[in-house]
């Protein structure tokens, strides 16, 4: 296991997989969010290149009611 | 050729025809925020990009009650306070959801949610650069909107009174100003409170009012929606009728001739 954080909080995540693995683990489809890593945005076509490694910091989002 | 202005409504180079851009948030649940935009009439909505909750993914999505082939999804940077926030948000939004339209809106304090302008600034040009078709949430400061303007911007959108306030147009003055210098459509976008403050934007000269707290803190949403549907076609519509003149004194609807 390594640790990275996800949306500001630590976990620990399966070694060696790649970003879309991780979205399938966390239950979450990757045609409804979008990925940040280390502050550079992930393009959806890369999800299967990207491996995740220990220490990367994640924002994972998704379009919400909001207005102003 | 009335009608023809009336019907075309183009931001970016696309039509759309309803003026009115709705908000999608403060709903009881999603779907009441589905039947306001309909009955709203809406074709434009504002969402907001926000992280997921990772330990409940199976949470309701916005996307399953709006669809986004019917509406164009217009995400917001509201709750950034710095321009970087504003544009990492973008960013994310660009990439998942694919939209290049979106509402840049970077506030400056929390107690009035007034913009802040430098960051504003700042920010509309690196999103510009990056090809966005960046509409912005402004102050009603005409330098302002024609700096806006020059960089890029898509859409200028003053406020007509504190975001959520509901206190109608403030600065029919300053609105009317930017409308008259603009190049680009001018939407008021905070302030609305009410049908008749929606049509008094329109009566203004503007091209379109974003609203949210009006709609969705009504008592009755889905008909306030319906309401301000009514509110910005009948604004237009007089805008472009020309009122009649202001007279001191009363003038008698009724010929004087032929009295008995």
């Amino acid at each position: 296991m390594i640790e990275i954080t996800i949306n500001g909080d630590p976990h620990n995540v399966k070694q060696g997989q790649n970003l879309d693995m991780l979205l399938q683990d966390l239950n979450l489809d990757p045609a409804k969010v979008a990925v940040e890593r280390n502050l550079e945005i992930v393009p959806k076509t890369t999800y299967q290149d990207v491996i995740i490694i220990a220490g990367d910091r994640l924002e994972i989002v998704h379009f919400i009611g909001g207005g102003k | 050729m009335t009608e023809q202005k009336q019907e075309k409504f183009t931001i970016a180079g696309k039509d759309f025809t309803s003026r009115l851009i709705v908000g999608t948030g403060k709903y009881k649940d999603f779907e009441e925020t589905a039947r306001a935009v309909e009955a709203s009439g809406a074709e434009i909505v504002t969402v907001a990009t926000r992280r997921v909750n990772i330990m409940n993914p199976d949470q309701p999505m916005l996307v399953d009650y709006l669809d986004p082939k019917k509406y164009t999804f217009l995400p917001n940077t509201a709750g950034c306070f710095t321009a970087d926030d504003a544009i990492r948000t973008l960013r994310l939004a660009r990439e998942g959801g694919g939209w290049n339209l979106v509402k840049l809106e970077v506030l400056g304090d929390q107690k009035t949610l007034y913009p802040n302008m430098v960051e504003t600034l700042h920010a509309a040009e690196v999103l510009i650069k990056e090809d966005f078709d960046v509409m912005v949430y402004c102050s009603d400061d005409p330098i302002m909107a024609k700096r806006l303007e020059d960089l890029g911007c898509c859409a200028i959108m003053p406020l007509g009174a504190p975001i959520g306030s509901g206190l109608g147009i403030q600065n029919p003055v300053q609105i009317r100003l930017i409308i008259e210098q603009a190049n680009v459509p001018v939407l008021v976008d905070a302030g609305v409170g009410t049908a008749s403050d929606a049509a008094e934007a329109m009566e203004l000269g503007c091209d379109g009012v974003l609203m949210n707290t009006a709609i969705a803190e009504a008592q009755d949403p889905i008909a306030m929606a319906r309401a301000m549907r009514l509110g910005v076609e009948a604004g237009r519509l007089a805008y472009f009728a020309g009122r009649m003149p202001k007279k001191l004194y009363a003038d008698p609807s009724s010929p004087l001739a032929g009295l008995i």
